[in-house]
């Protein structure tokens, strides 16, 4: 079967972003979770993170010139991938432990997997992007594993 | 030790359902709270006349964010969220009512873990947003 994935393309397996550090605030917590409709008062109040939280505190912060048109961040640790329309996502987080309030975190980002599967109206290409999470103690606090489509 | 919380949990039992309807002022708020410029979330007439949506679109980890909100606010202070998994199958757009809903798929009583599925459904009863989550009910390590 011919594939659309070259030898170049899956010698990106494996990259990593570089670490990136974020200190955690009350005020962070407090618009994310009233942005996301949180009922606990722990999270209203800033007092602890609620989950999927990392997603705003890890969102890349870029300039405005490195937006494109549509308002979105190029991320520069994918390939250029042969297909590029994205079809649905998924995501998997273990929690390992809470994020509160003056937390230092960093997060590193791996390619992990590039896969071509076929689809029922052509081939689909799969990959994976692993974020590990850990504080200032080198602690695990969160693993996420992002899958996205592209058809 | 497991609280008295873990033995009274049934196969099958539901998580109570909540109601969203996210409006143009909370979906900017989400996304300002990310820094996600995504033109679909906040431009009209991008979103309509240029990509083909019917609307603004619901941003997919808004609905991820639900997901575990489902869970945690049903665990209380009586367990811990220890995964989710979940993936975006169809949009969602202002002006939709979504709900979240859940039911308790498997007990393990020797681990002292729960597993949940977890939905975002739309006003035409479809998932949109499947997802698995396991909970913990051990006391040590409990945030």
């Amino acid at each position: 079967m011919s594939t659309l994935l070259s030898d170049d393309l899956l010698a990106n397996i494996g990259r990593s972003s570089s670490p990136r550090q974020e200190l955690v605030s009350r005020r962070e917590i407090r618009k994310y979770s009233i942005a996301t409709s949180q009922r606990q008062r722990k999270f209203l109040d800033g007092d602890e993170a609620p989950p999927m939280f990392h997603v705003a505190l890890f969102w890349d912060v870029v300039e405005l010139n490195q937006l494109s048109p549509d308002g979105v961040s190029i991320d520069t640790l994918l390939p250029k991938f042969p297909l590029e329309r994205a079809m649905a996502g998924g995501l998997k987080i273990d929690y390992h432990q809470a994020i509160r309030d003056g937390d230092l975190l960093t997060a590193t980002r791996t390619l992990t997997g590039i896969y071509e599967k076929q689809g029922s109206q052509g081939p689909l290409i799969f990959y994976e992007v692993v974020m590990e999470v850990v504080n200032e103690a080198g602690e695990p606090v969160l693993t996420e594993k992002t899958t996205r489509i592209l058809r | 030790m497991r609280g008295a919380r873990f033995e009274v949990i049934k196969l099958g039992d539901k998580l109570p359902e909540r109601a969203f309807k996210p409006d143009n002022v909370q979906l900017f708020m989400y996304n300002a709270a990310l820094w996600n410029a995504h033109r679909i979330h906040f431009d009209t007439p991008y979103a309509t006349e240029i990509e083909g949506y019917p609307g603004l679109v619901i941003a997919g980890p808004l609905l991820g964010d639900w997901l575990n909100q489902c869970v945690v606010d049903w665990l209380g202070d009586d367990g811990v969220l220890l995964s989710i998994e979940y993936s975006n199958r169809k949009a969602a757009y202002i002006g939709e009512t979504l709900r979240s809903v859940g039911k308790v798929l498997a007990i393990r009583p020797e681990q002292g873990e729960i597993e949940l599925e977890v939905n975002i459904v739309n006003e035409a009863s479809e998932v949109i947003a499947p997802g698995i989550a396991v909970a913990g009910f051990h006391t040590k390590g409990m945030s």
